[in-house]
């Protein structure tokens, strides 16, 4: 069954998020209750993986107490309960973007849902050279000189899959470069994306940056080149509204465990008229309709793409952290975490020997701050915020390139989510601003 | 533990010094056997190159270029510090129980009297994520003495 999004109306009527709330949501999360080193723990590494709520902790527990089994076979009743459960998720997702209920798919994360794009693209180049499947698979085959683009701040899940589909078909990797604010270059975007360009693959928001990227620019330069548009909103989906049929991308792939939900389950959105032809990454059981020893026939959209046993309990959990942050109101999260992140970079940028990444305090950024600190190695920093409690990431974030275009090698970052406090980010900036004396730089 | 037993007094002076850091300007002694290694920490791109001279059976030189945190730096310079003038078997015997140490998550105390001021890292052991940082010049050491020896 669908959980109804709350309408923008009724949800602009509800007050602005504040510290009080906050600590009501906090009791919902029970990893949070806890003391690191002596002190409560400030968890300000929600970019790398977040926490769980009661609601999405019961909720898997509760489907292997009662419903666990098998999904999309068997007669008895367990398998029923579970499909059930299975489906009414995945339309929950679907509403959660604004995708269609067919063209929500299940991956294991986000980086699986690059993967089987750029894999499902390859078995279109090949089967395209073969004659096999849709006359219109032709469209989507790359072939030497084609072009895949992507940007340079791009987290290696989006970078890795196309150099290897390129490897593949011949095709060339170009970038979108960035400027020393972490803003992409839209003026030489608009002529590095062109006729040659069959991919335009982009990140939403930057895990390093903390900056949202114009979409719609981005789009309607992928649109008049013809390209496929594929949007990694790992950083969006769990911290803004998010509508992809607004935003008008072909796919969009999302972590579940960034937001709120467990590790092992993400999604995959596409259009409907690309799945319906394009070929699968994964074969195997579940997704097919007719099997010979010499051949096989696949089920449409969305089990063509999910061969092999699903993650079902995950799938289920994962719908009751999109209710619980739907229920919050994703607009709501969004400014309570640009009010956090605006907290760290104004605080960040008063202290001494502090470099913040991406753009400066009054601009706008998500809830993330990465910094470098003169003279200390983030790892070093990352150790020092451990021994009073707080927990943040160290090291490249998973983006070599856009490191290495800023001059480090690592960073440190802090990520707020729902669950943060005011108080959370000036005892982060309150234990930042002690590093530089103890390490005596 | 406290921060203050893991980031040791030893180990933040030594972070500072650098003993042995500078490649390009130390050309090794005339007639050694040289071993040269290059060793990087993908999860925080800590990175070392450390060349080591042996001579008639004995560490005449330790070099070093690296980037890196303070841990992975300090080992560095306290390894160089200690393996000149060591024998190949007595190096060998250091990084040995260096090694043990580190991997023990604490179980394995150091010996003081082998291991000198490396003993400081003894607090390493008891953080996972940091074992590696201290490690780094000691695998590279073991390489480039394989090479050299």
């Amino acid at each position: 069954m669908a959980v109804v999004t709350t309408p923008a109306t009724l949800e602009r009527a509800l007050p602005a998020m504040d510290d009080a709330e906050v600590l009501r949501i906090r009791n919902d999360f029970p990893v949070l209750n806890q003391t690191v080193n002596g002190q409560q723990l400030v968890y300000l590494d929600s970019g790398a993986t977040s926490q769980n709520p009661l609601s999405v902790i019961e909720a898997e527990q509760e489907f292997y107490e009662q419903r666990n089994a098998a999904v999309h076979r068997g007669a008895h009743h367990l398998a029923v309960e579970a499909t059930e459960a299975f489906e009414d998720a995945r339309q929950t997702l679907a509403d959660f973007v604004g995708a269609g209920y067919e063209e929500t798919i299940w991956t294991s994360n986000a980086t699986e849902g690059l993967n089987l794009i750029s894999y499902a693209l390859s078995n279109a180049t090949l089967w395209a050279a073969q004659g096999r499947g849709d006359a219109r698979l032709k469209d989507l085959a790359l072939k030497p000189g084609d072009e895949i683009v992507v940007t340079e701040m791009e987290h290696h899940a989006n970078l890795i899959p196309w150099q290897e589909l390129a490897f593949r078909t011949g095709a060339v990797l170009r970038f979108i470069p960035i400027d020393d604010t972490g803003s992409l270059r839209l003026d030489q975007a608009r002529d590095i994306v062109g006729p040659r360009t069959k991919v335009l693959a982009f990140t939403h928001a930057s895990n390093v940056l903390g900056t949202i990227n114009p979409v719609r620019e981005l789009v309607a330069l992928g649109r008049s080149a013809g390209a496929l548009v594929v949007l990694d909103a790992c950083q969006s989906a769990p911290h803004l509204a998010l509508d992809v049929k607004a935003l008008d991308v072909d796919f969009a792939v999302f972590s579940g465990h960034k937001m709120l939900a467990p590790t092992g389950i993400g999604v995959l959105y596409g259009k409907q008229e690309i799945l319906d032809i394009l070929p699968p990454f994964l074969t195997g059981g579940s997704m097919i309709t007719t099997v010979t020893m010499e051949r096989a026939e696949y089920l449409p959209a969305p089990q063509r793409f999910e061969a092999g046993t699903q993650r079902i309990s995950q799938a289920v959990a994962l719908a009751a952290a999109a209710n619980y942050l739907t229920e919050t109101g994703l607009d709501r999260i969004h400014r309570w975490e640009g009010e956090l992140g605006q907290r760290m970079v104004t605080g960040l940028e008063s202290i001494a020997g502090i470099r913040v990444l991406g753009p400066a305090a009054g601009k706008e950024r998500i809830g993330l701050a990465a910094f470098d600190v003169e003279g200390i190695h983030a790892h070093d920093v990352g150790q020092f915020l451990d021994s009073r409690g707080i927990a943040v990431r160290v090291g490249h974030h998973c983006a070599q390139p856009l490191h290495r275009r800023l001059g480090l090698t690592a960073t440190t970052r802090a990520s707020a989510y729902l669950y943060n406090t005011t108080d959370d980010v000036d005892r982060f900036l309150d234990a930042v601003s002690g590093v530089r004396a103890y390490f005596r730089a | 533990m406290s921060l203050d037993q893991l980031y040791q007094q030893i180990i933040l002076d030594h972070a500072k010094t650098r003993h042995g850091s500078g490649l390009a300007g130390t050309a090794a002694p005339e007639g050694a056997a040289t071993g040269q290694s290059h060793q990087l920490n993908p999860v925080c791109g800590d990175e070392v190159t450390l060349r080591l001279a042996v001579a008639d059976g004995k560490v005449a030189q330790v070099s070093w270029d690296g980037a890196g945190c303070s841990i992975s730096m300090a080992s560095a310079s306290v390894l160089s510090e200690m393996a000149e003038g060591m024998t190949v078997a007595e190096l060998h015997g250091v990084i040995d129980s260096f090694r043990d140490v580190l991997r023990s998550r604490g179980k394995v105390p150091a010996d003081p009297a082998l291991l000198g001021d490396a003993a400081a890292f003894e607090g390493v052991a008891r953080y996972a994520a940091r074992v590696k940082c201290a490690m780094i010049s000691w695998v590279a050491a073991e390489d480039a003495l394989n090479q050299a020896s």
